[in-house]
């Protein structure tokens, strides 16, 4: 029984854990950034929906439609007035300057919502549901669900509309899009925001079920990072594979060694994945 | 010897006779500027001469501080239990650049801020040594009075920066400094040519790395307490970085320039601004990536001294 709890909460959590990381996967594959101040966007996120519920009564589902566009066009602004000037440097340069910004925000965050941990109460609770003796609760099945519906927007993005086939014609081979005349500028800053945007309402879909601090920033930020490597770059199924076994990774580990060692377990295994098989489990060229 | 390298010894000569001139407050900036100066040089090894996006600072840092906390708790004297951290650090770090550094950028840069992670949930995890998150109580070294204390810690620290600089020296100029040049201009041609890439890299990592664990083994001495979220602080892996960045990519003169200068702002920042000093922290970080690149070597004075020396003409 214990085996098919395991199972359970880890398909709920890896579906989390791929939203939190497809953003963050879509900046790297595309712009070849790796965006520090991402963990921190989805913290912002998390705000704002403990904000929108506490202050307005707007509840989390109505907070997922405020958040994408506002933290799209942060994230377009971000990166077109201040990551594009060093896009081309090498990545010591933009890796620090995304730390640079994430020490800007975060310190923000810390200034004026304090350190204090937060946690978003839904009134009336939710409570669980149990199927065949395995609980679980309902607050995270409407957040995995939507975190699923999330990722299966991007992907439809990506698939069928113009921009969509832009951007992967852009992180495919830059040159030959440049050269069927694809502005590649306005794609990296629209890449840019959509991948704020994911992490926006990542955060309002862990604002559920987490607690929020300013703190928990570079939790999200390892997450994403462990979930990209094992995952590999480039695809959405296969940020889901890699939210998956990084949650199966973590539960596995947690009854066996004891939660303790689950984000050393993650960690560890993210360096091995990267000397034996660097290009993750479904990793290619091209996002979808 | 060139221009530039002498300059770096004066410099670090002048250092020296900062306890003649100040009190404390003086030596403590000053015992915290050797180590900058040592984070510095030794991340420009690996970051700068091999071009390699290091940020495993803090996990040698961290790694440094432990073993020597534990060694002394267990009764080893200081000079003792900080060479033997030095060497561990310089073991364990070339083993793992052997690994480790078979990646290439941003890979390699993840990986070696993993590294950070997994030393520090790994110290967190064996409270029976290390004291996990309640931090390691580390025995007084001398038991003297408050400012010789200081004295002794600032001349460690600073007899440590010079080493650090004579070694980064003598790696410039030897044939390990050639082929961590070539290894940053072009690593495919480097092994073609029959430049054992591996080893070079492994050994710069291993450099890297030893200098900032004994570092970190003289900076648990002298404040006698750590905790894994203290000498594991990511900011140890960023800061010799942007100093870097700040003094010029590559040059020991220009990062050892850049580690005085980030300190002194960090200083000014930190004694005006406490509430809001890693903001600003980032708003510098970005001024400075945004305006100054290639740092301040790259100012008109420095474009000069390089042409009079003749040293590295054009890189980027």
């Amino acid at each position: 029984m214990l085996a098919i709890q395991v199972l359970i909460n880890a398909l709920v959590l890896g579906c989390l854990y791929a939203c939190i990381a497809i953003g963050f996967s879509l900046v790297w594959g595309v712009l070849n950034v790796i965006n520090l101040i991402h963990g921190s966007f989805i913290v912002l996120g998390a705000y704002l929906a403990w904000g929108a519920y506490q202050w307005a009564g707007i509840s989390p589902w109505y907070a997922l439609m405020i958040a994408a566009p506002s933290f799209f066009i942060l994230g377009y602004l971000l990166q077109r007035l201040l990551l594009n000037r060093v896009i081309t440097a090498p990545v010591l340069v933009t890796l620090t300057l995304t730390f640079g910004l994430d020490l800007i925000l975060n310190n923000a965050m810390i200034y004026y919502f304090k350190a204090d941990y937060r946690k978003l109460i839904l009134s009336p609770p939710t409570g669980s549901v149990s199927i065949f003796d395995v609980i679980v609760p309902v607050d995270r099945l409407i957040a995995t669900g939507s975190a699923l519906a999330l990722t299966f927007l991007l992907y439809l993005l990506l698939r069928r509309s113009k921009v969509g086939r832009a951007i992967v014609a852009v992180r495919l081979d830059r040159d030959a899009a440049v050269l069927m005349g694809v502005d590649v500028k306005s794609i990296y800053a629209i890449a840019f925001g959509l991948g704020a945007a994911l992490a926006g309402c990542a955060g309002v879909l862990m604002a559920l079920i987490f607690p929020i601090s300013p703190l928990t920033s570079s939790a999200y930020l390892g997450k994403a990072f462990v979930v990209c490597v094992l995952g590999g770059l480039g695809s959405v199924s296969g940020a889901l594979a890699g939210g998956i076994l990084l949650a199966l990774v973590e539960g596995i580990g947690s009854v066996y060694l004891g939660p303790a060692h689950a984000v050393t377990l993650s960690f560890v295994l993210l360096i091995v994945f990267l000397i034996v098989r660097p290009q993750g489990l479904l990793g290619r060229k091209g996002f979808e | 010897m060139t221009r530039s390298t002498v300059a770096l010894l004066i410099l670090i000569a002048c250092v020296a006779a900062l306890p003649l001139f100040g009190g404390a407050y003086a030596l403590r900036l000053g015992t915290i500027a050797c180590m900058y100066a040592v984070f510095a040089l030794s991340w420009n090894i690996v970051g700068g001469f091999a071009g390699y996006p290091s940020f495993s600072t803090a996990a040698f840092f961290g790694l440094g501080a432990y073993a020597t906390g534990i060694l002394m708790n267990k009764g080893i004297p200081l000079a003792a239990a900080v060479g033997v951290s030095l060497l561990f650090c310089l073991l364990l770090a070339v083993i793992l650049g052997a690994v480790l550094l078979r990646l290439r950028g941003h890979y390699f840069a993840i990986a070696s801020l993993s590294l950070v992670e997994v030393f520090r949930e790994l110290v967190n995890n064996a409270t029976d040594l290390t004291g996990g998150g309640m931090g390691l109580n580390i025995p007084l070294v001398s038991g003297s009075s408050v400012l010789s204390d200081a004295t002794f810690f600032f001349y460690a620290m600073w007899g440590l920066l010079l080493v650090t600089a004579l070694t980064v020296i003598a790696v410039s100029v030897s044939k390990l400094g050639f082929g961590l040049n070539c290894i940053r201009q072009n690593e495919t041609a480097a092994s073609m040519v029959g430049l054992n890439a591996t080893l070079y890299k492994a050994i710069a990592f291993g450099l890297s790395a030893c200098f900032v664990g004994a570092a970190g083994g003289l900076y648990a001495a002298w404040v006698h307490y750590i905790d894994p979220s203290d000498v594991f602080d990511i900011l140890y892996s960023v800061k010799p970085i942007v100093m870097a960045l700040m003094g010029g990519l590559g040059s020991p003169l220009g990062v050892v320039c850049g580690a005085f200068l980030y300190l002194g702002l960090e200083e000014l920042v930190w004694r005006n601004y406490i509430q809001i000093h890693s903001g600003v922290l980032g708003v510098l970080i970005i001024l400075l990536l945004l305006f100054l690149p290639h740092g301040l070597v790259s100012l008109h004075v420095g474009r000069i001294w390089r042409g009079l020396t003749g040293r590295k003409a054009k890189h980027a």
